[in-house]
């Protein structure tokens, strides 16, 4: 049977979508992906999803799975890759995965689980977030 | 009484009537239209040819005996008037103008009616009827065509402004800006958000600052269509800062109830500020004595 393949990159897990998805392979996906971060303890998931060109409804809902299952089991799932088009389809569906952290390419969707384990390895780190305007004029 | 066959409308002496009296037509119709010429939007030379080729045009139509400008036989002259109203229309004439332009055209004809017919009165009835008939038709085709050009002008127009009033503008590595001017409909919606996203996949933006400063209101339904463009950024992975709302929105924004759950501040400076804390970078003061001009830059 088809799937799409889960590549654990040290502490983070990666999931290339290449292809169009379906339904099944969609509920494949989310179950293996579920299985793979129990058994790695993987503390990140990057889903890259450049090369899929079609979402529907089923496919955007899965993607929220994804996110909340992983939370669940302390993994932060960054999707990244996704083509304005793509977008523009999910917030018109209505779908506009709150909870799920999105990022440009994969090259920053690591940073940001990079960022995430530094934080967990050192709880004290101070948040890069927080601050107001800039100093100085 | 109305025409009923295509012998009808040859007894009545028209199409012999223009053909004969092609010449004096011209004259006479181009005449009637001089005062079109006074202000210089249409040359006489021009003027002159348009009648001319009109009657030329109207002459074999009519020689075919129909007298259904809708027909084969009068695509010539259709095409003629077409390009005639559409030129009207370019030079700023007025509809009525444009329509008194054909219509002008009776008066001559009904003249050399009455000499082709003499004392007969019904007949000369019959025949002014039947010229009258076509010409109305020729001047409502003319119109239709001039109101054509017209809406088609305004929906050129429409487009152009569009496409001018949704700039993305980049402020800095991977700060994007979109002011936006005007009311925001779903038609410019998605052009501002089509518009965004490619701009934040070229550039490779991490914060978008959308500023509304020239948004005259915010209801909730423009309000819903910002929230859409900025969950979308934020599906690229892009933060989306909103600037700009004016004291008097922020009110009514506020007594509507609607609420865009997103970092805003109160102009783009402000959110400039911001975007360029959050990518790590920020603004200094030159120390005295460098180089005046570049004041600040960001470190």
């Amino acid at each position: 049977m088809e799937r799409i393949p889960i590549l654990k990159i040290g502490p983070a897990l990666l999931v290339t979508i290449q292809v169009d998805m379906h339904d099944e392979l969609a509920l494949t996906l989310e179950e293996d992906l579920t299985n793979r971060i129990v058994a790695t303890g993987a503390k990140g998931v990057l889903i890259d999803i450049s090369g899929l060109e079609i979402v529907d409804s089923f496919i955007g809902r899965m993607l929220a799975n994804i996110a909340s299952v992983s939370r669940m089991l302390d993994a932060e799932t960054v999707v990244v890759g996704m083509r304005p088009a793509v977008a523009i389809t999910l917030v018109e569906l209505g779908l506009s995965l709150p909870g799920v952290r999105t990022a440009l390419n994969a090259e920053r969707g690591m940073a940001l689980i990079a960022a995430r384990l530094a934080d967990l390895a050192q709880d004290d780190a101070p948040d890069a977030d927080d601050e107001d305007a800039a100093p100085g004029a | 009484m109305p025409l009923s066959s295509d012998s009808d409308f040859s007894a009545t002496g028209i199409p012999a009537i223009l053909a004969d009296g092609e010449a004096e037509l011209t004259r006479a119709w181009n005449e009637a239209n001089g005062a079109l010429i006074g202000d210089g939007r249409i040359g006489r030379g021009e003027l002159l040819t348009q009648c001319t080729d009109l009657l030329h045009a109207l002459r074999r139509a009519a020689a075919s005996g129909s007298t259904d400008v809708g027909s084969p036989a009068y695509a010539p002259v259709r095409d003629l008037l077409g390009e005639l109203s559409r030129s009207r229309a370019l030079q700023g004439f007025s509809a009525t103008e444009t329509a008194s332009f054909v219509f002008s055209l009776k008066e001559p004809l009904f003249v050399l009616l009455r000499h082709h017919h003499g004392d007969h009165g019904p007949t000369l009835a019959d025949a002014t009827g039947a010229a009258s008939r076509l010409i109305d038709a020729l001047g409502l085709y003319t119109i239709g065509v001039f109101q054509r050009s017209r809406e088609e002008i305004i929906v050129r127009q429409q487009q152009e402004l569009q496409e001018l009033s949704t700039p993305v503008v980049k402020l800095w590595d991977g700060i994007l800006a979109l002011p936006l001017i005007g009311t925001l409909d779903s038609t410019r919606t998605q052009v501002v958000m089509e518009n965004l996203l490619q701009a934040i996949v070229d550039h490779g933006a991490e914060i978008a600052i959308v500023d509304i400063t020239g948004v005259p209101t915010v209801d909730t339904l423009v309000a819903q269509h910002l929230l859409k463009t900025i969950s979308a950024a934020r599906l690229m992975g892009a933060d989306c800062i909103v600037s700009g709302i004016r004291p008097q929105i922020a009110q009514t924004m506020v007594h509507l109830g609607v609420e865009l759950n997103v970092v805003s501040k109160a102009n783009l400076a402000d959110a400039f500020g911001l975007a360029l804390t959050r990518l790590g970078r920020r603004v200094v003061r030159n120390r005295p004595g460098t180089t005046p001009g570049s004041a600040d830059r960001a470190a």
